[in-house]
């Protein structure tokens, strides 16, 4: 079943084209990669497919919805959702408020129990906790649920990242170079925990990642990216072996 | 994932259902108001309060509306607005005139509380008016145009007929007392400090700390900014009301910038967000000056350093360190720890 399909999909900035004719087709449960060298366009993918630019061309489908244009909010709420190459986490609240935030459109209430907690709000509020808690637990942050995100060492900062996405319960989850800033043996258990994170909630997950030895890894099918336009996809062993992916992004 | 087997530890420090519902920010600064009204209370019971002393009480109280209303702007929602005092203006004027036109159609008791709402729904229309094209803007930018803002306001209040022009609005009713104030503080104090703790305030925090990030998880950004917006001019408006019914009348003059950037000053020294840090240097903003009338004319420049001074030592850590040291429970388990060292001994 296709998850994500993109079609000839192209955004211009002013004379600029960042990315031309970009078509991809994802399967639910897959682990797709999106590679390239810098400034080939893979952020600009994943803003595009997020609602933050508007494609010029092209059309992108989610689950056989079409959500090609509209705003961040609404494709947040048909079923994206991503993490940050530079992290982005509320650094004021607590882990758990950052996860609770993830629920913002999954468990409501409205301004007037917010303001008199009446009605629904404790309630809520606890079916919020318990899923929240149990994300964390989860990603192993359970005991650091009540410290501000801010003090979290810097591969926690990452998983919270990914369990807050998690939180919005999406079909797709974007995942923008996870492993950026990471040694070795991080980047080892991040695998596992992306890994994990596919088996467990049974995600389709879109990566961007320069750690070759991570899509490799982890990846079945990538995509490479060079001057905004495919240069090669398909499976990952395949394409790595391509000579114009080597001369163009992984060198002799 | 070894840590799927602690599956029954408890949430650490347990959330029961009514400490979900009032956090120790909600219980401090109500236990913080409540303290200061008994003191006045008594004070004033027991016959030593002077005139002096009473007359500060209901402008101490107005300020600190003000500042925990602003607080929600510059402190919860991160966004500066230098245009509090017009707010509270259009507030003022709105229930003034009010109270004013509707004299002989409802008795007192009703009037009063009618013309805070009025007050406090024109300046919270002001605000949605004001915010839908302002709050695009960020930053620098949304700061000079509140500023704008709260000028314009003030000429055409000026410029009009029945606002009474330059002369101002008189004989407006004296009604404000200090348990009224008192009472709407509560109120101010109860909305803003339960919407902080709430889906709703988490989202106006998020905007604050990662508007991208915010927007990635679907939250409205524009909803909570003007949501925050309006309800900050609303209670503007209401203490711009209880000011006209305190003083008994009105000029514009009395809502310049320099109005605003007082408020800014309470909200910053009491810190960003702290609604209990804005109460009580709403107090002290208002107490100071007054204690300082005795120094004539060196007055504004004590007040200044003053000023400066406690800025200084609100930014600095080891004050902060100090502060940490003479919390309550630190006091106590501190006792404790020598006490237990003496018995040893």
């Amino acid at each position: 079943m296709t998850i994500l399909e993109t079609k000839k999909l192209g955004i211009s900035f002013g004379g600029l084209r960042a990315v031309d004719d970009f078509s991809i087709s994802i399967q639910k449960g897959q682990l797709y990669g999106l590679i390239g060298p810098n400034g080939a366009g893979k952020t600009t993918v994943f803003n595009l497919l997020t609602g933050v630019y508007k494609p010029t061309d092209g059309s992108i489908t989610l689950d056989g919805e079409n959500i090609t244009g509209k705003s961040t909010i609404e494709i947040s709420k048909a079923g994206i959702a991503r993490t940050f190459q530079n992290i982005r986490l509320f650094k004021n609240l607590s882990v758990l408020d950052n996860v609770k935030l993830g629920l913002h459109n999954r468990v409501k209430y409205n301004l007037l129990t917010s303001i008199f907690k009446v009605g629904s709000y404790s309630r809520k509020e606890e079916e919020m906790n318990k899923i929240a808690l149990e994300l964390l637990r989860v990603f192993g942050l359970e005991n650091e649920a009540q410290l501000p995100a801010s003090s979290l060492p810097y591969g926690m900062q990452r998983k919270l990242e990914i369990a807050r996405a998690l939180a919005t319960n999406p079909k797709l989850l974007l995942l923008d170079e996870p492993a950026a800033g990471m040694n070795p043996n991080e980047t080892a258990e991040l695998m596992e925990t992306i890994k994990f994170v596919r088996d467990e909630f049974d995600m389709t997950i879109l990566l961007i990642e320069h750690d070759m030895r991570l899509v490799a890894g982890i990846c079945e099918e990538i995509c490479v990216l060079n001057f905004g336009t495919v240069l090669a996809k398909g499976k990952t062993s395949e394409v790595l072996n391509d000579p114009r992916v080597i001369t163009a992004y992984l060198g002799e | 994932m070894g840590a799927k087997s602690e599956k029954n530890k408890p949430f650490p420090g347990g959330i029961g259902r009514f400490r979900q519902k009032y956090d120790n920010n909600f219980l401090i600064s109500f236990g913080i108001m409540i303290a200061i009204f008994l003191f006045c209370f008594l004070m004033i019971a027991t016959g030593n309060a002077t005139r002096h002393f009473k007359s500060l009480l209901v402008p101490a109280g107005i300020n600190i509306i003000l500042a925990i209303s602003l607080n929600l702007v510059v402190g919860i929602l991160g966004e500066l607005s230098l245009g509090h005092a017009g707010f509270m203006s259009v507030g003022a004027y709105a229930g003034c005139l009010f109270s004013i036109y509707t004299q002989e159609l409802f008795p007192i008791g009703v009037r009063f509380p009618l013309s805070l709402l009025v007050g406090g729904l024109v300046a919270a229309f002001f605000g949605l008016v004001i915010g839908v094209p302002v709050l695009r803007l960020k930053g620098d930018y949304l700061a000079i145009v509140t500023l704008a803002f709260g000028e314009i306001i003030r000429s055409v209040i000026i410029n009009l007929d029945f606002t009474g022009g330059a002369a101002g609005l008189k004989n407006i009713e004296k009604h404000t007392t200090y348990t009224s104030v008192f009472i709407i503080i509560l109120i101010t104090l109860f909305v803003i400090l339960n919407l902080i703790n709430s889906r709703h305030g988490r989202a106006i925090m998020a905007i604050r700390d990662n508007r991208i990030a915010a927007e990635s998880l679907g939250v409205n950004i524009t909803y909570f900014k003007l949501l925050s917006f309006i309800l900050a001019a609303f209670f503007a408006g209401i203490a711009g009301v209880l000011y006209g019914h305190n003083i008994g009348s009105l000029t514009a003059a009395q809502f310049d910038y320099n109005r605003s950037i007082e408020i800014l000053v309470m909200v910053v020294l009491g810190g960003m967000g702290n609604i209990k840090g804005s109460i009580i240097s709403a107090i002290l903003i208002t107490i100071i000056p007054e204690m300082l009338r005795g120094a004539d004319k060196y007055r504004m420049l004590f007040y200044s350093i003053i000023l400066i001074i406690m800025m200084l030592l609100n930014a600095s850590p080891r004050f902060a360190e100090f502060k940490r040291k003479i919390r309550i429970k630190n006091l106590a388990s501190a006792l404790k720890s020598k006490s237990r060292q003496k018995e040893e001994v």
